[in-house]
């Protein structure tokens, strides 16, 4: 309906590979990928048209190729029976797919120094960015962790892209041993960091926007929340984000994010509805102040 | 032959029967994205409060077998907004706004169905029923006849005359049939069946309940057999008040066995969330499958499952 908003499709799927602990599948998806900018994701229907599983599942887009007219990959552990069920597609199965989905990364306008922070398969959405970030003339650096070598992700394209890229394990069996944010200041402090980008789990998010936020240095956090729909209709995805007027509001991660100002989220708060939000329990309206949930959140300026 | 989808509501006549269900929707803005939702019978919002509305914690949902269990809380942004930024969105798209109610008292539904009727373009007003009542000790206001009555009497007499107000009423109740009578006398233009049944799961992993709420409501195909059960069974009682049947509508047929059960109009819900398209692809299997029995409109179909056994489905098409 709209030219750069989502569309579902029916997909042909061209590829299933097998990388490291994860799959990856790759669709054609011809107005997916011209529409796609990184940080979107897109969200898939599993079990067939009678399935019992009602929900989409949603995936980070990895990369977004011109081959066939467009196609785009998403990677996912079997982590369940939908999943299973995406593990077991071959090539030319065909996928509904709805994507993209979500506020992309907002990007510097000069080009300044990059840093990305990737957890797992969370570090999916990086790669795409890290690719638009050098278009644009941006240094690139990477930290990438995961509980252990096989889990690290992309390891090669990263080396590939960046000037310095540093890996995490928390079992030490590649990498540094340790999390992601043990090495993430030492990384920034070397890469003289101007912004940092980061996805993966909640707890690593907060972290690595405690740091950046110790360092003075703007940050760009992707979440990743459980969602039903994807689409901002069902509201089981939001999260406690300050807005540009000070009010916090409960913002779905799917249309108001999944791209988010570190510093507006309210990580300690996460998964509660805390009592100062709008609307929260015992909520009074102050004066003037706006009632509505969707503004203040749409600012996104790169630092 | 072409059957003419129109249908009527209690004097309101919609383009078509296929509605999208309150809650699964959005505010139109989301859907419209996917389909002009001006060509779907109309758009139930999201249930409108007189605040703005914070919701539950996390986490909000969890799929079941053929559903899905939410406990969203009603999250919402307050009836302020929504007559100065959703409603006029709608209305500029060419949708048919039906407003979807809830409150935590009579006069709360009173004054949000005041307001809403003042405003122009609301087609009808549904009261969400499956509210917690705060004087119910832990009940909804659908659990008690006596107080889903006095809400709707509020509502109706808060309500522009020419505006119909339909109760929405939940299935899993002690008599629904009595609920429904209750509502009816107390000036309900018509009812709209079912809302979520309340149901829940525990995840295995923590051994908690999987959603933070507890109890949540189960919507899906896993309880369209209990929505047809609720639409028969009130159309039954009932056969002159006007119904909405919703209920884990995921196809055009299954819209067609709410209709045959007695709904005059048929809400689509979930299903939207994993189609996002659902609601035109349903309204076009739906047309496809009336003229395929004969059917020269849709009010043919409604209530055919109630005609005697033996009888051919050519007597309720009037041929």
């Amino acid at each position: 309906m709209s030219d750069n908003g989502p569309v579902q499709t029916r997909s042909p799927v061209l590829t299933v590979r097998r990388v490291d602990a994860y799959y990856a599948i790759t669709v054609v998806a011809p107005q997916i990928a011209e529409r796609f900018r990184s940080g979107q994701f897109l969200s898939v229907a599993v079990g067939g048209e009678q399935s019992s599983m009602l929900l989409r599942r949603p995936f980070a887009i990895h990369d977004v190729k011109p081959d066939y007219g467009g196609t785009v990959e998403f990677l996912f552990a079997v982590r369940g029976p939908g999943t299973a069920w995406l593990a077991e597609r071959r090539q030319r199965d065909l996928l509904d797919v709805v994507g993209p989905l979500g506020r992309p990364f907002p990007l510097p306008r000069d080009p300044v120094n990059c840093m990305l922070a990737g957890g797992g398969s969370g570090a999916a959405p990086l790669f795409p960015l890290a690719h638009a970030l050098r278009r644009r003339g941006c240094r690139v650096d990477f930290v990438l962790g995961a509980a252990s070598a096989d889990r690290v992700f992309s390891a090669i394209s990263a080396r590939r892209i960046a000037e310095t890229t540093t890996f995490t394990t928390d079992d030490g069996s590649f990498g540094v041993r340790g999390r992601v944010t043990d090495a993430l200041e030492r990384a920034m402090d070397d890469a003289r960091s101007d912004v940092v980008y980061a996805c993966g789990p909640m707890p690593m998010l907060r972290t690595v926007a405690a740091v950046a936020a110790r360092q003075g240095v703007p940050v760009q956090v992707a979440v990743e929340e459980t969602m039903a729909c994807g689409t901002g209709i069902c509201m089981s995805c939001v999260i406690p984000v300050v807005g540009e007027d000070g009010i916090t509001r409960m913002v779905r991660a799917c249309v108001d994010g999944p791209v988010f100002r570190g510093e507006r989220v309210r990580f300690d708060d996460v998964g509660t509805i805390p009592f100062d939000a709008l609307g929260a329990p015992g909520w009074k309206a102050r004066g003037e102040d706006s009632a509505d949930p969707q503004s203040g959140v749409a600012d996104r300026e790169a630092g | 032959m072409t059957t003419d989808m129109r249908t009527r509501l209690a004097g309101r006549e919609l383009p078509n029967p296929v509605m999208a269900a309150a809650g699964c929707a959005g505010t139109g803005r989301e859907l419209a994205q996917f389909f002009d939702i001006a060509r779907i019978g109309a758009v139930v919002t999201k249930s409108v409060m007189l605040e703005p509305r914070a919701g539950r914690p996390a986490p909000r949902v969890a799929e079941t077998p053929s559903g899905m269990l939410s406990a969203i809380g009603l999250q919402g942004p307050g009836v302020e907004v929504f007559l100065q930024r959703d409603l006029p969105w709608l209305l500029s798209r060419g949708g048919r706004a039906v407003a979807s109610v809830a409150g935590a008292g009579a006069g709360e539904y009173a004054e949000l169905a005041r307001r809403l009727s003042a405003a122009e373009g609301v087609e009808m007003i549904e009261v969400n029923l499956s509210c917690p009542n705060p004087a119910g000790g832990g009940l909804d206001f659908a659990d008690d006849p006596a107080e889903a009555a006095r809400v709707v009497h509020a509502v109706r007499s808060h309500t522009r005359s020419d505006i119909p107000v339909f109760a929405k009423l939940a299935a899993d109740v002690p008599d629904l049939v009595a609920l429904a009578r209750a509502c009816v006398e107390a000036r309900a233009d018509g009812l709209s069946l079912i809302n979520s049944v309340r149901a829940m799961a525990v995840d295995p992993r923590t051994l908690r309940p999987a959603v933070a709420g507890g109890v949540g409501g189960l919507s899906g195909p896993a309880i369209r057999p209990i929505a047809v059960a609720s639409v028969y069974r009130v159309h039954a009682a009932l056969p002159e008040v006007p119904l909405i049947g919703m209920g884990g509508v995921r196809t055009g047929a299954d819209a067609l066995e709410l209709l045959a059960a007695g709904a005059s109009a048929v809400g689509v819900g979930t299903v939207t969330f994993s189609d996002p398209s659902a609601c035109v692809r349903i309204l076009r299997e739906l047309e496809e499958l009336l003229e395929e029995r004969g059917a020269d409109r849709v009010s043919d179909v409604v209530g055919a499952a109630h005609r005697p056994a033996g009888a051919p489905l050519g007597a309720v098409l009037g041929r």
